[in-house]
């Protein structure tokens, strides 16, 4: 009874403070309509400022839309630029009330000043409303022949805007071809903003021809880049790399036309410089010219690791493409990429995976110490990473194994847990890759038994053992320690694991071995519930009884050799995303088509046909080998603890 | 091409929100704030966030986030080199950029986000040439807009030197050059370098009048080795240029390590965009027509031969779980003549350290900052050829669970005047102008510490 009265209170209370708060807002929206509509120029002002503040801030105020407007025809230009903004983003919910704004806008575009002329057709072209369409026309045609090249440049832009709306009045009231002329512009500025305007024309209707390149218009391009303001050289820049060349000169000249930019200090300048020069290397044939472009490339390249870390991070996910078309190409360069103390962590992910992917044979020995470092770090999946980039570089160059394995074993003296669990499955990849190689180590790693206790790590370690069980002095009771616990094991991979040393234990040394195999197999099959650990059980076990040779030449069968993960993206997209270098496709290393549904509509149904599922399959390996640090390690560690026994799988 | 800009303070509520295109909402500001600024996890794995098919790109400066949104695949290079000019320009316009600041100029701040960005595409940012027509409270009055006839200010906001205005005019014309070096350094525990680079930066200040075409020498191998290379007369020429300016003739006093003659291998440089790039690709000759006042001419980079101004020899010692023993030994490697300046030297200590007893022998003075885990050694001037040494026992107290401490780099912050790690020189800088007046140049070489990092 007294919950019901105290919920009904609440209620209304709840009601009461809605209302009051509706009142409230009610009231700031009244008081400032009394503002707007004031006499005196300073209060109007003042509300129109405050009214931009409520909107930047999420509050709607779009009631004051015709009071807000009345303020429209001042000489004030901040009065006037802050009403523009409230128009842009008010403008598509009231399109009846837009018009009466518009004798302004027309009037300010005949203006004397170009700045408040630029402002008009600039704004006009951002309301994005169909109504006013037909009064811009008049206005932007004036304005695409304007003196004044400031205002060229914006009403060339404002012609996308209008396509954007309606390409047909776009194309019918002759804009496209004004800019299309407008491309032979004495001022670069215009010029480059027309390139920017066609592009992006072209990109929302490929089908209404809005421009071809041809080698006359590159060459004004290229006339034109010098000048240009940077934004205006990428434009520019992107829009050549598009381009397919004539023939081999016209190739070889754009890009010793272009190779200057790589000297520029805005980084994306050069980055779309290194991807024109990559792009066009299916053109240019002649070898000299090429190591000389390749060679011009790398400083600036490795200039752009001490810009701001965003930047660093772009340009690092980019290195990792461009060095899988070049994978010499900074092999000399590798101590650059050495990570400092207080790198953001993206940045040193990026920087080792550079590290890996450049480490010839030559320097493995300096990289594998800058690895030890690395993996006394706080952060623990950098360190898990630099564990698993010392096991790469042993698996791929027989002479870094020796100090591979050295490095290794001093990281388990400093008995950090994740440490000794990293270094643990890391030492079983490389034992795996060099049989018997290094079986005096094995012993000293039964020390850290205790240590060892995450899944992966404990699986790593249990096949280690049964790998060695004849070098192992006293393995009957390791193994036996672990059989106690083994119902206890959380996860099946040490369980699998457990199983199969015991069997091989068993047939390397069947006197010793063989009241633990039993136990082991009673208990996989008796007592434990996974269906898979027992199944396995079960085939030792019938293995074992029905032939013990047959169960040799099965279960201590010699593997095949470890390769490394391929860590490279397939042909087809590494082609797409260096001729995409710097954007966005190729910091996340996925084709575009993925995450921009423009072109996701374009490409039709992904899944179906076939190229469009293959670069589905990349996105998705990619994910899993570079970003998710934590998942690729597991994957990995459960794939070794079963390739033990493949063969098993075959023989039956 | 960017859809909208957002800033965030801190808490990550919304100070400025600007749309460029149709194909976001506002309320997008609000799937960032929610994925990213109020994201659990408090590291930010990666400064660019693609959710679905936007795409947010963010910078932090103070307590502000810059953000970004695109729907395309837009380049991010641009974007964040966008996005640190617009930090550069409300830097330049209100001093600080802040929360403070962004709140008072909210309506200067919407003009500049509507000159330098139209339907998404970056436009003129410079700022000497924004302040002409996109000018603050205090200096925006009608007469001031009036006097300044607009067509002017258009044509030189899209002319082809958009840097520089065509009527300046100085009664003494001067023109400052600061080269300013960072010097990069990881050093293993051994003593080993492990990499030595150096990042230099000239900055001009130039106060010249009229349209001065500049050209500007450095020692640079490249170019000394070809002018010795062709002929006499070529240098002689450069001679001359060079004791005209006074006291670049001079050069600097005593550049410590640096003997006269030498060149330096400039591994890759950066130019302002007023500097003619064709021209230096061909023959790398440095020519411009520099802005007005301070800009950043070119900047650039040398990994051979670096001169590191400070050797620091370090011994850390664990005893047990309950103390860390320290001596550091610190020489500095130039000429006696120069000094350096507000150098510190950072020792991190474990974070369980509890009391510090510290002796200095030699300049300095040492403090244990518990707050950044380490001991902080100051030193307001050090000269060259000299050397000074700390000893510290830290005790620790004991850990519930003992995790051993991850033993971060020693870290030093200095700086050195008349001094370049490069051994870079300016060998000239020769103005030309129409009216042909004489101007008076000065050089100032300056090193700092980049990271320069000790490991233990």
């Amino acid at each position: 009874m007294m919950n019901a009265a105290i919920q009904t209170n609440i209620a209304r209370l709840q009601i009461m403070k809605a209302k009051v708060l509706a009142a409230l807002r009610k009231g700031e929206n009244y008081e400032l309509k009394t503002e707007l509509n004031s006499e005196y120029k300073e209060r109007r002002k003042e509300a129109v400022r405050r009214v931009i503040a409520n909107m930047t801030v999420g509050k709607d105020v779009s009631g004051l839309f015709t009071d807000v407007l009345k303020n429209m025809h001042t000489d004030d230009l901040e009065i006037k630029k802050l009403i523009y903004l409230y128009l842009i983003n008010y403008a598509k919910t009231q399109p009846d009330l837009v018009i009466l704004a518009i004798n302004t806008f027309v009037k300010d575009a005949e203006d004397t000043n170009p700045l408040i002329r630029a402002l008009a057709i600039r704004t006009m072209g951002c309301l994005h409303v169909q109504e006013v369409l037909d009064y811009l026309c008049d206005p932007l045609r004036k304005c695409l022949k304007d003196p004044s090249p400031y205002v060229r440049k914006t009403a060339a832009m404002c012609v996308a805007k209008v396509f954007d709306l309606n390409a047909s009045v776009a194309e019918e009231n002759g804009f496209v071809e004004s800019v299309r002329e407008a491309l032979s512009d004495s001022n670069s500025m215009v010029v480059s903003n027309a390139v920017s305007a066609l592009v992006e024309m072209n990109d929302m209707a490929p089908d209404h021809n809005v421009w071809s390149l041809d080698s006359n218009l590159v060459s004004k391009l290229l006339t034109a880049i010098n000048e240009c303001i940077e934004w205006g050289q990428i434009a520019i820049l992107e829009t050549l790399v598009e381009y397919v060349p004539r023939d081999e000169k016209e190739a070889e000249n754009i890009c010793e036309r272009v190779l200057p930019r790589l000297q520029h200090a805005n980084g994306s300048v050069v980055l779309t410089t290194a991807r024109l020069l990559l792009r066009y290397e299916q053109y240019v044939r002649r070898a000299d010219l090429l190591t000389q472009f390749s060679k011009k490339m790398v400083p600036p390249l490795i200039t752009l690791l001490s810009s701001e870390p965003e930047i660093q991070y772009v340009a690092l996910r980019n290195i990792n493409i461009i060095l899988q078309r070049h994978p010499k190409l900074l092999s000399k360069e590798i101590r650059v990429f050495f990570c400092r103390y207080n790198d953001p962590i993206y940045v040193k992910y990026e920087k080792l995976d550079v590290l890996v992917r450049i480490c010839s044979e030559r320097n493995t020995e300096p990289l594998l110490n800058e690895l030890k470092e690395y993996a006394k770090e706080v952060d623990v999946d950098f360190v898990s990473r630099a564990v698993q980039a010392i096991s790469k570089l042993a698996i791929r160059y027989d002479s870094a194994a020796e100090k591979a394995i050295q490095v290794l074993l001093e990281l388990l003296q400093t008995k950090v847990n994740h440490i000794v669990q990293n270094v643990m499955v890391a030492i079983q990849q490389i034992v795996r890759r060099y049989p018997h190689r290094f079986d005096s180590v094995i012993e000293d790693l039964c020390e850290f038994i205790d240590d060892v206790n995450e899944p992966d790590a404990r699986a790593a370690f249990i096949w280690i053992l049964g790998e060695h069980s004849e070098t192992i002095a006293n393995i009957s009771n390791i193994l036996t320690s672990c059989l106690e616990s083994f119902l206890e094991e959380e996860d099946e991979s040490v369980q699998l694991a457990l199983v199969s040393a015991a069997v091989k234990f068993f047939l390397k040394s069947p006197q010793q071995g063989q009241a633990l195999v039993l136990k082991a197999l009673q208990t996989a099959t008796e007592k434990c519930s996974n269906p898979d650990v027992r199944d396995r059980a079960y085939i030792y076990w019938r293995l074992l009884s029905a032939d013990p040779n047959a169960a040799r030449s099965v279960v201590l069968a010699e593997k095949p050799p470890v390769e490394l993960e391929n860590a490279d993206l397939s042909p087809q997209l590494l082609e797409e995303l260096i001729a995409e270098l710097g954007s966005v496709s190729s910091v996340l290393q996925k084709p575009a088509k993925l995450f921009v549904y423009k072109l996701t509509e374009k490409a039709g149904v992904p899944r179906g046909s076939d190229t469009v599922g293959m670069g589905l399959g990349d996105a998705e390996s990619t994910l899993a080998g570079g970003s998710e640090g934590k998942g690729a390690s597991g994957g990995a560690a459960i794939d070794t603890t079963n390739e033990g026994e493949p063969e098993l799988l075959i023989s039956f | 091409m960017l859809s909208a800009v957002f800033i965030y303070n801190q808490k990550g509520e919304v100070l400025i929100s600007r749309l460029y295109r149709h194909d976001v909402k506002r309320s997008v500001a609000d799937v960032f704030r929610v994925h990213v600024i109020s994201s659990p996890t408090a590291v930010v794995r990666s400064p660019v966030t693609t959710l679905g098919s936007t795409s947010f790109f963010h910078i932090r400066y103070d307590n502000l986030w810059l953000c970004a949104v695109a729907k395309n695949n837009a380049s991010a290079a641009m974007v964040f080199e966008f996005l640190y000019r617009l930090l550069g320009l409300g830097v330049s316009y209100f001093g600080r950029f802040d929360e403070e600041a962004v709140k008072s100029n909210f309506v200067l701040i919407y003009e500049l986000l509507d000159e330098i960005l139209d339907f998404g595409y970056p436009q003129n940012m410079e700022v000497d040439t924004l302040k002409l027509y996109v000018t603050t409270e205090s200096v925006r009055s009608r007469n001031v807009v009036e006097s300044q006839a607009p067509q002017s200010i258009t044509m030189q906001a899209t002319g082809s030197t958009t840097w520089r205005r065509n009527d300046i005019a100085y009664k003494k014309n001067e023109a400052f050059v600061d080269v300013i070096e960072s010097v990069n350094l990881i050093l293993s525990a051994k003593g080993t370098v492990l990499r030595a680079d150096v990042q230099g930066q000239i900055v001009m200040r130039s106060f010249l009048s009229g349209m001065p075409e500049c050209k500007f020498g450095l020692n640079d191998k490249l170019v000394l080795d070809r002018d010795a290379a062709s002929n006499a007369v070529g240098r002689g020429g450069n001679m001359r240029g060079s004791t005209r300016s006074r006291s670049l003739g001079t050069r600097a006093g005593g550049m410590g390590g640096v003997g006269d003659g030498e060149s330096v291998e400039i591994a890759d440089c950066q130019f302002h965009q007023c500097v003619r790039l064709g021209r230096f690709d061909t023959d790398r000759t440095i020519s411009f027509i520099p802005p007005d006042g301070e800009f950043e001419l070119m900047r650039y980079r040398t990994t051979e031969n670096v001169n590191l101004p400070f050797k620091v020899l370090p011994v850390v010692r664990e005893l047990g779980k309950s103390r860390v023993e320290y001596e550091v030994l610190v020489k500095s490697n130039f000429s006696s003549n120069l000094s350096a300046t507000n150098m510190a030297v950072s020792i991190p200590t474990p974070p369980n350290a509890t009391k510090c007893r510290i002796k200095v022998t030699g300049v300095g003075k040492a403090k244990y900052h518990p707050e950044e885990n380490a001991i902080v050694w100051k030193i307001s001037r050090f000269q060259g050829l000299q050397e000074t040494s700390l000893t510290a026992v830290v005790d620790l107290a004991p850990m519930a669970k003992p995790t051993p401490w991850s033993r971060p780099p020693i870290s030093l912050d200095f700086q050195v005047l008349m001094f370049t790690a490069s051994g870079l020189l300016v060998r000239f800088l020769k103005v030309f102008e129409r009216s042909n007046y004489q101007s008076v140049k000065w050089v100032r070489y300056m090193t700092k510490a980049g990271s320069y990092e000790i490991r233990i």
